[in-house]
């Protein structure tokens, strides 16, 4: 668990709650599995509770997830952190994530990485001080026909030279704000209506 | 030579809706196959001789017939589209331009297998490919194809999709069942196999999305039918996600038989080696199997071409052969460091390593630790024994097939590029590598 010390100043409520959006979806959720197997929906939850709370998951709101569920917090804490999709510590709006792995290496994913942090001025695993940017780098992410490549959200960025990196940054950064407000309506725009 | 039955018609319209896919024949194997037995449905498969298209290449038909069926108890079909080997791309790309191929392959194999709730385990990071999935299913419950009673034959299914949370080792059958369940994705001991006790200890099928994919057209035209495309006991076709250095990478499918030269050279498929560069070394099947040089990817050590197919393609053991796996074809050319891109490998399998393991859990960090030496330029000729020996440790020795994913393609290296770590040994730091950080954008070397 690499729980950062000041993790509650950054989560900022003492009180942890899902929206009624999430909430909604996270229950009907929960209805795909059979009676009693409701922490199989442990993971799709985690995710909504990343968007939800700033990208990343804090003790309370594991603590929480784990209300949801019915289940203990311990079994929130090692599922979360056994998966790499899940933050525990606090990230940026945008996070980067550049394939690193195999074929997207052999076409230039170092140089990517190299190129992004001299743009950003800072390391692979950091934040900028603006809180903009979180650059990370992950594993293979079934994207190697277009190889070099990173995911920002949901996207897939593919075939990346460093012009086309640059393009891409500046343009998140011009939309500042409005990125964090994009996980929210992807929460909204769970309309799948079958169960 | 050259049939294809999966990506034929992307080009047409709307194919990845369901009114589009229905304008290519599809759902129509649904309709056929409700009014027949489960058990003829089964049959078909296993005489179509259709391979697990995961990596594995068991018989999927046979899979299926070892399931067990207690009174009373529900069984499971569980969707295997946690794709994270590297090198392998071909099931996001199904999924993202013809998801109702997948969604009509899983209802006629729950029906033949009993299930009566199935769900697609996807990757989390494909969640994009999550919500195309959503639509279509939905889609799917909309026109009849899914809920109760479907197009009125009694029979009931529910359909969902689960997304992971990041994890190569949930691609791992029983740690995708744990993963499912809402664990840590620890693979579980077997026996006893997921057909008898899989999903909440109910009897569960895992089955790629490429296998399911195959099965509406095998329904439409009979086992019998299948098993006259491809080559041998390599029935059908292959997704093959084609990566590296050549002109055109993409994803290709290929009737099973295709010789790898022309999969290599030929416009069809990838169109050569970019930058009028040489053949240095391919990965077949994706990272975990073992990398081979130019003369034996191309032509058997018998001397005779080698064919995109399971037989041929394991043709001489891992002395001097390799596996199609999961058909994630990694080609590299004369520049690349073969020792470097162990290490990548390497450090990838470390980062993946569930941990329950010893072997696996410290082997793959200590392999790892070892190439590092190799790359930062002061190991020793007594180091390439000593990672020899360290993945002769791993092999055999795990639970799950992580262990000997990450010990065959270092053995491989050092059985067919020893002098390539000699090199590093005697070269030092002069070793490192500086080409590939020219490659991009076309950079030339100083």
């Amino acid at each position: 668990m690499q729980q950062d010390s000041s993790a509650s100043k950054y989560s900022g409520k003492k009180h942890v709650k899902f929206s009624d959006d999430a909430l909604a979806l996270a229950e009907k959720i929960m209805k795909r599995y059979p009676d009693k197997r409701q922490k199989s929906a442990i993971l799709p939850i985690l995710h909504i509770a990343q968007a939800e709370f700033n990208g990343w998951l804090s003790v309370e709101v594991m603590d929480y997830v784990a209300t949801l569920l019915k289940i203990q917090p311990i079994e929130v804490y090692e599922v979360a952190s056994f998966y790499s999709m899940f933050n525990l510590k606090p990230v940026g709006k945008c996070v980067i994530e550049v394939c690193r792995t195999g074929p997207c290496w052999l076409m230039g994913a170092e140089d990517i990485v190299k190129f992004i942090e001299k743009k950003l001025g800072i390391k692979e695993g950091q934040t900028t001080p603006d809180g903009m940017f979180t650059l990370k780098t992950v594993e293979c992410l079934a994207s190697c026909g277009t190889a070099p490549m990173m995911q920002i959200g949901e996207k897939y960025h593919e075939n990346l030279t460093f012009e086309k990196c640059e393009n891409i940054l500046d343009d998140y950064k011009n939309k500042g704000e409005e990125i964090s407000h994009w996980r929210k309506e992807r929460i909204k725009h769970h309309t799948d209506k079958h169960i | 030579m050259g049939r294809q039955i999966l990506i034929n018609d992307l080009d047409k319209e709307g194919v990845n809706t369901l009114s589009g896919y229905k304008a290519i024949g599809g759902y129509t194997a649904i309709e056929k196959a409700l009014k027949m037995k489960p058990e003829e449905i089964v049959e078909e498969v296993k005489k179509s001789g259709l391979r697990g298209r995961g990596g594995a290449g068991f018989p999927a038909g046979m899979k299926w017939s070892f399931i067990a069926k207690p009174p009373g108890v529900p069984r499971y079909l569980v969707c295997n589209a946690d794709e994270s080997e590297p090198g392998t791309f071909k099931d996001r790309f199904l999924m993202e331009k013809k998801p109702h191929i997948l969604i009509e392959g899983m209802i006629i194999s729950s029906f033949a297998l009993g299930a009566n709730t199935s769900y697609i385990y996807i990757r989390g990071e494909m969640m994009y490919v999550f919500h195309i999935l959503e639509k279509a299913i939905q889609e799917a419950y909309d026109a009849g194809y899914l809920g109760k009673n479907i197009l009125g034959s009694g029979y009931d299914l529910d359909l969902h999709v689960h997304c992971g949370g990041g994890a190569y080792i949930c691609g791992e059958e029983t740690g995708l069942i744990e993963s499912l369940e809402g664990k840590r994705g620890n693979p579980r001991i077997k026996p006893p196999f997921p057909a008898v006790v899989g999903l909440y200890g109910c009897p569960t099928v895992v089955n790629n999305v490429e296998t399911l994919a195959n099965v509406p057209w095998i329904v439409n035209n009979s086992g019998d039918e299948y098993a006259k495309i491809g080559i041998g006991k390599s029935t059908g076709t292959k997704l093959i996600s084609a990566s590296g250095h050549i002109n055109k990478p993409g994803v290709y499918e290929i009737e099973l038989g295709v010789p790898v030269e022309e999969f290599i050279f030929s416009d069809k498929y990838c169109g050569g080696i970019r930058n009028g560069k040489k053949l240095k070394a391919v990965v077949a099947g994706g990272s975990s199997v073992p990398i081979l040089p130019t003369e034996l990817i191309l032509k058997t050590a018998k001397g005779e071409p080698r064919l995109m197919s399971y037989e041929s393609l394991s043709d001489g053991g891992f002395q001097t052969g390799t596996m199609l796996g999961s058909g994630g074809f990694i080609v590299m050319d004369e520049d690349t460091s073969i020792v470097k891109n162990l290490w990548n490998f390497t450090r990838f399998y470390h980062h993946e390593s569930c941990g329950q393991c010893s072997p696996c859990r410290e082997g793959t960090g200590w392999m790892e630790k070892v190439l590092h030496k190799f790359i930062e330029g002061h190991a020793q000729t007594k180091d390439i024994d000593l990672l020899w020996d360290i993945q002769r440790k791993i092999e055999g020795k795990t639970i799950c097939p992580l262990g000997e994913a990450a010990a065959w393609p270092v053995a491989a290296a050092i059985r067919h590029f020893r002098s390539e770590f000699e090199e590093y040994v005697h070269q030092g730091k002069n070793m490192i590598d500086v080409k590939h950080y020219y490659r991009l954008n076309n950079l030339q070397e100083a």
